[in-house]
């Protein structure tokens, strides 16, 4: 079987960047010709005319809720929702019920997965059993199994020894950990940024520090264990400096924020709208520009979605009460974009936060060279959109930009040569 | 003037006009209840429900009595009793309290932002009568009625409040609606109960009281929760006294004719001292007083604002 995908503008940074064809043969990359190169006869053609052809995009953060609470989301109703978003590929945290903190749960999310036979997903394995922060999984098992990362997302590890142990325990088998860093302490019951809103509100605050100072750890131990770490959601301009100070000095630290920190503030907590309440919390405008500041100049690797699905009636409570998290996946492109559009960065930049980046943070290749898996998103950079959660294949609403006007969309998605989304 | 709200949520959403309205509207409530029959026929036939999720008497009590003065049925209902205690959601309550369909809910709640849900998803009025931290409007327009009542006006006043700022909704509408009507607020306390952001009410923060007494012609005293000092906000009840409560000595820092102010209830010998309470400065029984006129003049406003003839 034998695919063509002709007229596209393929954008490959770095290394492809104009009108190609891409010739797929049995679900992997035949050839990237020069348009019009004849080649064997093709038994389906895209016209990508007008469109452009990137790496198949990733998200690094994705919660799909299965198994246990499958009302919010399942594997595949999430895989749906991905390659919507035109995501090939999304790493799901263990923050499911059970938790994913035994191989058994792994190997059977890979095998739902391949059942939906939608986006690829790699799993990410707990750090610690139960998400409990005290007893260290069975790494080797897990990565037998399929994991691809380890977090407790969701929780931070509070005890400095025991996230230090597990990142030298994961070295063996060549794992790394991604950590969601918070400081409870610090939260102290917060609800949302510390500042004058939540004071007008009459909100618990969290401050800044709440973050950063668990970055600073994450940070240190990295560099004490000679260890790779990644850090989940960054939210504040302290966390962004302490990552860049980081790299500089040569720490093996990558980063990513996700498009609700670089397109809102606390502001949009308004009147206590609940859709506007995630953890971290969105921060205030100075924050903001610090994450796009971290996004130009490479201190933050990727954009991730931190797709946190649930229910409308479990949003529908007083703010204190409301769970953490907003989806993501269907509006994350058409966000990313808009700092395409406003200049502050080129969509070659948007194709190496949101694909080259993520695969290269989680070992794998993603160049578009012959024999690779084809996997690829056809993205209209220009279409304008607007954002209705009715009509998500999420199986969640819960988003704070339903009514934003949009530009740009995925418009095909392809995962190992097969067309899993098309407008 | 023509009072067109279905709720009284917040004071940051009622306009100077409304605010004195309001305290009119009360002022000549307040005759009623020195009358032998302290009860008019105003408000005959309509239900008020007080729905209070966290413990409280005098709030409740107040307004108690002020619908009944107005010859309302007043139905209250606690959370121990209430399907609440089972955990029933907040949302399902309150449209369970619809279908009985009331005129008026008066509702407390721990949580900020409380009152702004249920009303949203009543169409009946809603008073909220404290949610968490966030509002505490009766509170605070009692409080107006007193200042007025005692010093003829709001505006041009210097007024102080004194302690834990952070997790007052008391503080918080009081801000709100003695800086709209013009006064001067300055607020003290230790910096643990200062919250980030005060500036944006348009206060002048202190962490010395008697720099914020200076001179201030109204003092409102926060009540201290005890329960605070588990959260590290302050070292012990004695030294609070001393360095944050009202004494007698302290009150002459303010103006000759400053009066004030307390919600109740009182940790007497914590944030204020006894002498000062019983004092001849302190206005806090006539708050207590007022606090019924202010929530008959809300019941009666929310429900119309129509007079039987009979009344005048
Ligand atoms: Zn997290
Ligand atoms: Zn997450």
């Amino acid at each position: 079987m034998r695919m063509k995908i002709e007229n596209g503008h393929v954008l490959d940074p770095g290394h492809i960047d104009g009108l190609r064809d891409i010739w797929i043969l049995d679900g992997r990359i035949e050839a990237v010709t020069e348009p019009g190169t004849c080649m064997e006869k093709a038994d389906e053609v895209l016209d990508a005319a007008g469109l452009f052809v990137t790496p198949g995009l990733i998200d690094m953060h994705v919660h799909l809720r299965e198994p246990g609470q499958e009302y919010k989301e399942t594997i595949e109703s999430g895989c749906r929702a991905a390659v919507k978003g035109g995501f090939t590929a999304v790493c799901c945290m263990p923050n499911t019920r059970p938790v994913n903190d035994h191989a058994g749960i792994t190997s059977w999310i890979v095998q739902q997965a391949e059942k939906a036979g939608l986006a690829r997903v790699y799993p990410v394995a707990a750090i610690t059993g139960g998400l409990g922060g005290q007893q260290l999984n069975e790494y080797a098992d897990l990565k037998a199994a399929g994991a691809i990362a380890l977090s407790d997302d969701g929780m931070p590890v509070v005890d400095g020894q025991t996230m230090r142990r597990a990142m030298e325990y994961a070295q063996a088998f060549d794992l790394f950990i991604i950590s969601h860093c918070e400081d409870l302490s610090l939260v102290a019951g917060g609800v949302m940024n510390e500042g004058a809103v939540a004071t007008r509100l009459g909100l618990g605050g969290i401050p800044n520090l709440s973050e950063s100072l668990m970055v600073e750890r994450e940070i240190g131990l990295a560099e004490l264990t000679g260890s790779r770490v990644h850090i989940a959601h960054v939210s504040t301009r302290e966390s962004v400096r302490a990552i860049r100070q980081a790299k500089a000095r040569g720490v093996q630290v990558t980063a990513e924020t996700a498009p609700h920190y670089f397109c809102l503030t606390e502001e949009a907590v308004g009147e206590y709208d609940t859709l506007a309440k995630m953890n971290p919390p969105l921060r205030s405008e100075a924050d903001r520009k610090a994450i796009i500041e971290g996004l130009q100049d490479g201190t933050l690797d990727c954009i991730a979605t931190d797709h946190a699905p649930h229910a409308p009636m479990e949003k529908e409570v007083p703010f204190d009460e409301a769970p953490n998290g907003i989806i993501g996946l269907e509006t994350s492109l058409g966000l990313s974009l808009k700092l395409v559009h406003d200049g502050s960065i080129s969509l070659g930049d948007l194709v190496r936060l949101m694909s080259k980046n993520p695969a290269r943070i989680l070992g794998m290749g993603n160049d578009l060279v012959p024999g690779a898996p084809a996997d690829l998103t056809l993205m209209d950079i220009r279409a304008s959109w607007t954002v209705v959660p009715a009509s998500f294949a999420s199986l969640s609403r819960n988003t704070p930009f339903g009514g934003w006007q949009l530009r740009g969309q995925a418009v095909g998605t392809i995962v190992g040569g097969r067309l899993v989304y098309k407008i | 003037m023509y009072f067109s709200r279905k709720d009284i949520l917040d004071i940051a959403s009622l306009s100077v006009e409304e605010m004195t309205h309001i305290l009119d509207t009360a002022q000549g409530m307040k005759e009623i209840s020195l009358r032998p029959v302290k009860k008019v026929p105003t408000l005959r036939g309509k239900t008020l429900i007080l729905f209070f999720h966290e413990a409280s008497t005098r709030t409740k009590t107040s307004f108690d009595i002020a619908g009944k003065r107005l010859s309302a049925d007043v139905i209250a209902l606690a959370k121990s009793g209430s399907s609440m205690a089972k955990g029933e959601s907040l949302l399902d309550t309150v449209k369970t309290l619809e279908a009985m369909q009331p005129d008026v809910v008066v509702m407390r709640h721990g949580t900020s932002g409380a009152a702004r849900f249920i009303a949203g998803h009543l169409k009946c009025g809603v008073i909220n009568a404290g949610d968490g931290r966030h509002a505490h409007p009766t509170q605070a327009l009692l409080d107006m009625m007193t200042i007025r009542e005692k010093k003829g006006r709001i505006a041009g006043l210097k007024v102080a409040i004194i302690g834990d700022i952070a997790h007052s909704r008391v503080a918080r509408s009081n801000m709100e609606g003695l800086v709209k009507m013009g006064a001067e607020v300055r607020v003290a306390g230790p910096p643990t109960m200062i919250p980030k952001g005060i500036e944006s009410y348009g206060v002048k923060a202190f962490f010395s009281v008697d720099k914020a007494l200076e001179g201030a012609d109204v003092i409102i005293m926060l009540r201290m929760q005890k329960e605070r000092m588990n959260n590290v906000l302050f070292s012990t009840e004695r030294e609070y006294a001393r360095e944050f409560g009202l004494s007698e000595k302290r009150v002459s820092m303010a103006h000759p004719d400053a009066v004030v102010l307390h919600p109740g209830p009182m940790n007497r010998g914590v944030e204020i001292s006894d002498t000062v309470a019983d004092g001849s400065r302190s206005a806090i029984l006539d708050q207590v007083e007022n606090g019924v006129a202010l929530r008959m003049a809300l019941f009666y406003l929310l429900s119309g604002g129509v007079r039987n003839a009979d009344e005048d």
